[in-house]
């Protein structure tokens, strides 16, 4: 049995911010467990730039982004064992994991903090018909086979999904020399970054469909054709409307689901909107000394928010660890109407700091407000000029509202129109 | 009048510019930053882009190294890129930040590598 | 190279029969069209053990099914195959339908199936307790169960390999000629002589035993379409739940896997081709509105994947096993439908017989090897057996599926088996890295590159199951 203070689960961009936050905050003994070959998690193949312009006020590629967390773990002499996979995490916060080397380990620790990301949803998911040829993927994994292993998925290309993932990747396809002949959406909106559609699609002429899917797959060994249809307002697809388009790939950008499997094995509430753990505003979940952040707790638009929530969660997790635990006194945060999820969902009025509450809604608004009540008093109201799911908003709560609330009262969020 | 999407941060503000007939920017609505002017103003005439792809790798752990433009350059000329990018091939270690191309197709702007790849 | 025995097809049947022949002193082909065993109807079906009393009294269906059953547990016990006896229910979801479920028991008497009783509710209730509340009453069969059909096919093909079977793949009969006392089975240019011939084509065997001109099998192409729910969902059934069948079949069905999943399915319409397994959404819907009058609360929320087999329907109605009219050195085991996996150990066995009969006095082998090596699952061992793995063979402690918790060890294996598995699909169906929530979104990749990197091929030829299913399609630059 291994005895650590932190233990991180996940070596991406949340994990190793979190750690370098922890350390920073006075806690030595932090081991990363991280299951692929390297730190640096999905960033690695994110090779596009637009990372960092927050936080670091450059336009940086992925890799660079993470090179610089990972120069930092170095520096910090932050241990951190690759090609580890986490396993169990068990009531007392005992962490088994396995590698080649080291065999099976058990690491026992103060506090823990999970950052295992998330992944993308599977063609089975969608349950389209037609038949299960090969040049179906996802997009990450098309990108992944493209930008590490240097291989082309496919020549003629058909996206499924408007996600940021599927946008970078038309792009990414069409300098590698395929043609990308169309995205499709099936909401009458991209869940995509606006940035992304201009100079993913428009540049190159691809067109987006909006309110559109892919209804049938065809192809005996290799994928020869897609049909593709309009859906009406209940995302029906409409059998007018049908048309077929030849394509060898289909790559899929349907959505992103944090990876909680451990966090379920542990016993460890859920958010059912968000699929990832129930935090407060330290981000930690409903198991005392087990942390969560980036998108393993929620699918984010921007790294550099990840890294800050991971600072946070980081921070929480060594002072959990160096025992300095406020008395909990809660509120419960919660969306309502368009706004479909907050994080943190529960805040300790007792903290002793202003808390950001970050949320996402699900429409697009123009010339909305904004509008925080706590214990039912309005305490914002900020005007948006726009309003997208497929952009994080954030609000402060002051910590002298904190101060006035009672324990189970309510932070509510609402757009105004 | 032209309606553009500001891609300078991830907002995307949409843009309205107002052009004269000889093409010049007279006045840009919409933006929500300073930096919208900007963009609004090289968008309607020379519109620029970053660069980003990979560089083939001889003697590396992966047979490939990503890459960018160390600047944006001309949006015209991103195919082009691409393709003479594929020409050239890096020899392992490549450290981040290295330059692979010099002066890509007389832009003036570099092409250097976004991660290490050390040799194999 | 004369072959004693040319068996076409490496479905269940026809990997049970080369296995069961493979005790004896033959020289034994097994031929198959596809990359691998099991990619036929073995690998898209119910995967259920039937009781055995759906079949008309008498008929050969009836009675290989029931000894089929019986044999079943200690056949996957010897050959390290998922097999859980998990007891099956015909539920009745109104008082008229009362009576086919006496019927069935009856039935299930003559066919001299054991241990069914007829429940009423508080008693489905207890075994079943997400069941419609109209059920009221069912039929219960305990020697029904669930099995890994593939890993049945995998292992029996692969015992008859270590046992001397040749294993020919990609390997698409396209004519069969006859010397007199030699056939000769080809594909394209490539020949294979042997003596006799075992038809085990599934849906295509009737043209098949057309290539030796016996067009005395006809064979229907009957499609069923299927959903897989994610584990989580695997809880909301404990046995496999029937409805009460129709002329088309036996009906829809909600039962767990083997694996903890939760299986609906299948649909049963009759189709022209012979190789279209793809699924349609108007079935599917289907398929999920009639398994919800069985399980309320099924949704496709948690569906993985849905996938279609087409089952070979026979005109007759009864499994077609016996020597050709036209060739009596020509056998064909054709028609086998359901319930002809829960049949198959069975007619392993007959037709051994009857190849015994036609044969004569053949020597069993001495040194015959019951079974293939017991395959590691790493998901299923305790942390101490994980322990002692890993320190033996380090390969073990790299995990490359996450969702299914598959190590690289056990991907080596199943690339290195008696029949190596050459593409995405083999590897899945023997390790079932890739079959988990995010099928294979990031093993894929890395299953890809161990097949690539062991069968000494660029990762741009791995295909998802052979032919031109070519994952990539080449190098970026």
């Amino acid at each position: 049995m291994l005895n650590y203070d932190i233990v991180v689960v996940g070596g991406g961009p949340a994990g190793m911010a979190a750690a370098i936050k922890a350390k920073e905050c006075g806690t030595d003994s932090i081991l990363i467990l991280e299951r692929a070959e390297t730190l640096g998690g999905i960033l690695e193949q994110c090779i596009h730039t637009g990372f960092g312009l927050h936080y670091f006020g450059e336009e940086l590629s992925g890799p660079e982004y993470a090179d610089r967390f990972i120069e930092k773990i170095n520096t910090l002499s932050i241990e951190y064992k690759t090609d580890t996979m986490v396993l169990d995490i068990s009531g007392d916060n005992t962490v088994t994991a396995v590698n080649s080397t080291d065999g099976l380990l058990e690491i026992k620790a103060k506090a823990v903090i999970l950052a295992m990301g998330c992944r993308e949803r599977p063609r089975g998911a969608l349950n389209t018909a037609g038949t299960r040829c090969s040049g179906i993927m996802s997009a990450g994994t098309a990108q992944k086979f493209v930008n590490i292993d240097g291989y082309m998925p496919g020549k003629k290309v058909v996206i499924l999904g408007s996600g940021d993932i599927g946008l970078i990747m038309a792009r990414r396809m069409t300098l590698e020399g395929a043609e990308v002949k169309c995205v499709c959406e099936l909401m009458p909106y991209s869940s995509g970054l606006t940035r992304n559609i201009v100079q993913c699609l428009d540049d190159f002429n691809i067109p987006l469909h909006l309110s559109c899917t892919v209804t049938r797959i065809h192809g005996s060994e290799r994928l020869e054709g897609v049909t593709i249809a309009k859906v009406d307002e209940n995302r029906r697809p409409i059998k007018e409307s049908e048309q077929f388009i030849e394509c060898d790939t289909l790559l899929l950008s349907v959505g992103l689901i944090p990876e909680n499997e451990l966090t379920r094995a542990a016993g460890i509430e859920i958010d059912p909107v968000t699929g990832g753990a129930i935090v407060n505003e330290s981000r930690q979940t409903t198991q005392a000394g087990v942390f969560a952040c980036g998108n393993v707790l929620h699918v984010h638009d921007l790294v550099d928010y990840v890294t800050l929530e991971s600072y946070t969660a980081g921070e929480g997790a060594a002072k959990y660890a160096q025992g300095k635990i406020a008395n909990e006194k809660y509120a419960v945060t919660k969306g309502r109407g368009a706004v479909r999820y907050i994080v943190p969902q529960r805040v300790n009025l007792n903290c002793g700091e202003d808390v950001k509450l970050y949320f996402r809604v699900g429409d697009v608004f123009k010339n909305a407000s904004v509008v925080v009540k706590c214990a039912g008093n309005e305490i914002l109201r900020r005007k948006k000029i726009r309003l997208a799911p497929g952009e994080m908003e954030s609000v402060t709560v002051k910590n002298e509202t904190l101060c006035t609330m009672s324990e189970g009262d309510t932070i509510e969020i609402s757009v105004e129109v | 009048m032209k309606n553009i999407v500001c891609v300078a941060c991830p907002m995307g503000c949409a843009l309205s510019v107002e052009l004269s007939d000889s093409g010049e920017v007279l006045s840009v609505t919409g933006n929500t930053c300073k930096r919208g002017i900007d963009y609004a103003k090289t968008e309607c005439t020379n519109p620029v882009r970053s660069f980003t792809s990979t560089v083939k790798v001889s003697g590396g752990i992966l047979p490939v190294v990503p890459c960018k433009s160390a600047g944006n350059i001309p949006k015209e000329k991103l195919l082009d890129c691409a393709t003479e990018i594929a020409k050239i091939t890096a020899k392992a270690p490549v450290k981040l930040g290295d330059i692979l191309i010099k002066n890509i197709l007389g832009t003036g702007v570099d092409i250097i590598a976004t991660n290490h790849c050390p040799e194999a | 190279m004369i072959y004693d025995i040319a068996v076409i097809g490496a479905g269940v049947v026809g990997s049970l029969i080369s296995m069961q022949l493979s005790q004896y002193n033959l020289k034994t082909v097994l031929i198959e069209k596809g990359n691998d065993v099991a990619v036929g109807t073995s690998k898209a079906n119910s995967a259920i053990v039937h009781a055995g009393f759906d079949a008309k009294p008498g008929s050969l269906k009836a009675k290989l099914n029931v000894e089929g059953t019986a044999k079943m547990p200690e056949l996957c016990k010897r050959l390290h195959v998922p097999f859980k006896l998990t007891g099956s229910l015909v539920v009745a979801f109104s008082p008229e339908q009362r009576k086919t479920v006496e019927e069935l028991y009856a039935r299930g008497i003559e066919n001299g199936v054991e241990e069914m009783e007829i429940i009423e509710q508080d008693r489905l209730r207890e075994i079943e307790p997400q069941i419609n509340e109209v059920a009221c009453c069912a039929l219960l069969a305990k020697t029904a169960g669930i099995v890994c059909p593939y890993e049945l096919t995998v292992a029996a093909a692969e015992t008859a390999v270590i046992n001397g079977v040749k294993f020919e793949r990609n390997f698409k009969v396209d004519k069969i000629d006859y010397n007199g006392s030699v056939f000769t089975v080809s594909a394209g240019e490539k020949n294979i002589n042997a003596k006799y011939v075992i038809n085990c084509a599934g849906i295509y065997s009737g043209k098949i035993a057309e290539m030796i001109g016996d067009d005395s099998i006809r064979i229907i192409s009957r499609k069923g379409e299927y959903m897989l729910l994610d584990k989580t969902m695997g809880s909301l059934a404990n046995t496999v739940i029937f409805q009460c069948p129709s002329d088309m079949g036996k009906g829809i069905l909600v039962t767990p896997t083997v694996d903890g999943n939760l299986l609906l399915g299948p649909s049963s319409i009759d189709v022209d081709s012979y190789d279209d397994v793809s699924t349609n959404s108007d079935v599917l819907d289907s398929v999920l509105e009639a398994a919800k009058l069985s399980v309320p609360c099924v949704n496709t929320r948690n569906v993985i994947t849905s996938f279609a087999g087409l089952r070979s329907h026979p005109a007759t109605g009864d499994f077609i096993i016996g020597a050709s009219k036209k060739n009596p050195a020509f056998i064909n085991v054709a028609g086998i439908e359901s319930p002809g996996l829960s049949a198959s150990p069975a007619i392993a066995e007959y037709v051994e017989k009857i190849m015994l009969d036609i044969l004569g006095n053949v020597e069993k082998k001495e040194d015959f090897i019951p079974t293939r090596k017991a395959p590691v699952h790493f998901r299923n061992m305790t942390n101490e057996e994980r322990k002692a793995l890993i320190e033996k063979d380090k390969r073990y402690g790299t995990i490359v599926c996450r969702c299914e918790t598959v190590t690289q060890g056990e991907i080596l294996d199943a690339i290195h088996s008696p029949i190596p598995a050459t593409d995405v699909d083999s590897v899945k169906r023997r390790t079932r890295a890739g079959m988990g929530r995010c099928q294979g979104g990031f093993c894929g990749s890395k299953v890809a590159q161990l097949i690539a990197e062991e069968h000494g091929i660029p990762l741009d030829e791995v295909t998802k199951f052979g032919g031109g299913s070519r994952l990539l399609v080449g190098k970026t630059k």
